[in-house]
């Protein structure tokens, strides 16, 4: 498992792309919005949690059809299949693999970004901890959609239609908890919600991703 | 004679062509009955006046949203485990209907919601979860359409029925799970001191049953048009290799 994790890492900073794109991903949707709805602080400080999230989010989704297309492509998620390592654990394996890459720099750079929206500053912590608990989620869930749609050719926009459906959850609690941080309130019950989710998306869905899997090498 | 020789495709389409009309002309009396029992001999609600009438169309056609998806979820459960073609078929013919419904329940609601909360929409979680309800169908349907093999298709649908059966579920009971919102609680429940009155209730009632009754009319035919199409394409790629 292990092996496989490091595979898809290496794979992942060796090609380029990936790792930076969705960065660089995040940078600009977070840019576009002062120009769409105007610049003034107030404002852009009071919706900051919710584009930092909806952001985030929308980065996570741009990676997810990577996650098998290449292995089904060349054939080595057949030879996965064929292997002793359970079906299971390569599908949760691949999510790390896919957080990593994605959620855990999204993660690192949300706070930066948050300065150019002028987010308040007792929220920093919690758009940490909160992108911290809440990414995970969306990389398991998207690695379910992925898998869902690997056979197909032009899986894109299923993909999407698929997945932010499963996305709202996790985005409400996380934005709750951000604003909930920013205003001073108490966010915990919201960030506990969210670890919930996390928590029941990787227990339950490598499974769900698996079965899927077998299906489409069938 | 197990029951489950009525899922044999050939002894489906002959059982339920009897059925079928039976089905559709009792949907609609108890639809006729419901919906002109309930708009012009009901009086006027205290408070809501006239709108209340509205909850003839939005009460069933909300619980049939809901139900539709369960009704998938089980025929998905009997395809993954007992392999049965007219189940996975009757899940796919089900959800078009569900999601007819879903709108419905949507577009009532919110002429319902204008004149009682002042707008047509809000972020209340009963409303979300059920908006979020209707985007899960559409990717149902879209994910059906896209994949070329059938059999590949009905697994892979169900699989997505059963992981999208959480937010059928989550619509169900956000009554219960939040209180904040603007949606009213349940008030229909069976075992409960506090129910909308008597005079309302019998012809919703009735309506409910119409509403069942036309979902089961519309799945049977749709599952019977899905034979028939498969039957063709059957056909087709026998002439086609002789």
């Amino acid at each position: 498992m292990i092996a496989l994790l490091l595979r898809d890492l290496r794979l992942a900073v060796r090609a380029g792309g990936g790792f930076g794109l969705g960065l660089a991903f995040f940078l600009i949707v977070v840019v576009l919005v002062p120009f769409g709805v105007g610049p003034e602080t107030e404002l852009l400080s009071r919706i900051a949690p919710g584009i930092l999230w909806v952001a985030s989010l929308l980065a996570a989704l741009l990676s997810l059809d990577r996650i098998f297309a290449l292995d089904y492509e060349d054939g080595s998620l057949a030879l996965l299949a064929t292997s002793p390592l359970p079906m299971e654990g390569a599908a949760m394996m691949k999510a790390l693999a896919h957080w990593i890459t994605t959620g855990l720099p999204l993660t690192m750079a949300a706070p930066a970004l948050g300065f150019l929206l002028s987010l308040a500053p007792e929220a920093y912590a919690y758009l940490l901890i909160s992108l911290l608990i809440g990414t995970p989620a969306l990389s398991m869930i998207g690695t379910f959609g992925a898998a869902l749609t690997v056979g197909l050719r032009r899986g894109g926009l299923l993909l999407s239609l698929l997945v932010l459906p499963l996305y709202v959850p996790t985005l409400i609690f996380g934005a709750e908890a951000v604003r909930r941080g920013a205003d001073g309130l108490d966010p915990s019950g919201a960030l506990i919600l969210m670890a919930g989710i996390t928590a029941g998306s990787f227990a339950l869905l490598p499974f769900a991703t698996a079965a899927v899997l077998r299906i489409n090498l069938r | 004679m197990s029951m489950w020789e009525y899922a044999n495709p050939k002894r489906f389409m002959g059982w339920t062509r009897p059925v079928l009309p039976w089905t559709f002309g009792l949907a609609g009396v108890c639809l006729a009955i419901g919906l002109v029992w309930g708009f012009f001999f009901t009086p006027d609600d205290f408070r809501q006046g006239s709108t209340v009438k509205i909850i003839y169309l939005h009460v069933p056609s909300a619980l049939m949203a809901i139900n539709a998806w369960i009704m998938m979820l089980v025929a998905s459960l009997i395809w993954l485990v007992r392999r049965h073609h007219v189940s996975a078929l009757a899940a796919r013919a089900a959800a078009p209907v569900g999601v007819v419904f879903t709108l419905i329940a949507l577009f009532t609601g919110g002429i319902w919601g204008q004149p009682m909360w002042g707008t047509y929409w809000a972020w209340d979680p009963r409303l979300t979860s059920f908006l979020i309800l209707f985007l899960f169908y559409l990717g149902y349907i879209a994910l059906w359409e896209a994949i070329e093999d059938p059999d590949t298709a009905a697994d892979l649908t169900s699989v997505l029925c059963m992981v999208g059966s959480v937010f059928a579920i989550l619509s169900r009971y956000a009554v219960l799970f939040w209180n904040q919102g603007l949606h009213q609680g349940a008030s229909l429940s069976l075992d409960k001191e506090e129910n909308i009155s008597d005079v309302f209730w019998f012809p919703l009632l009735v309506c409910i049953a119409g509403f069942v009754l036309l979902f089961i009319a519309l799945v049977l035919m749709r599952t019977r048009t899905e034979i028939r199409a498969r039957r063709i394409r059957a056909l087709e790629a026998r002439a086609r290799r002789a």
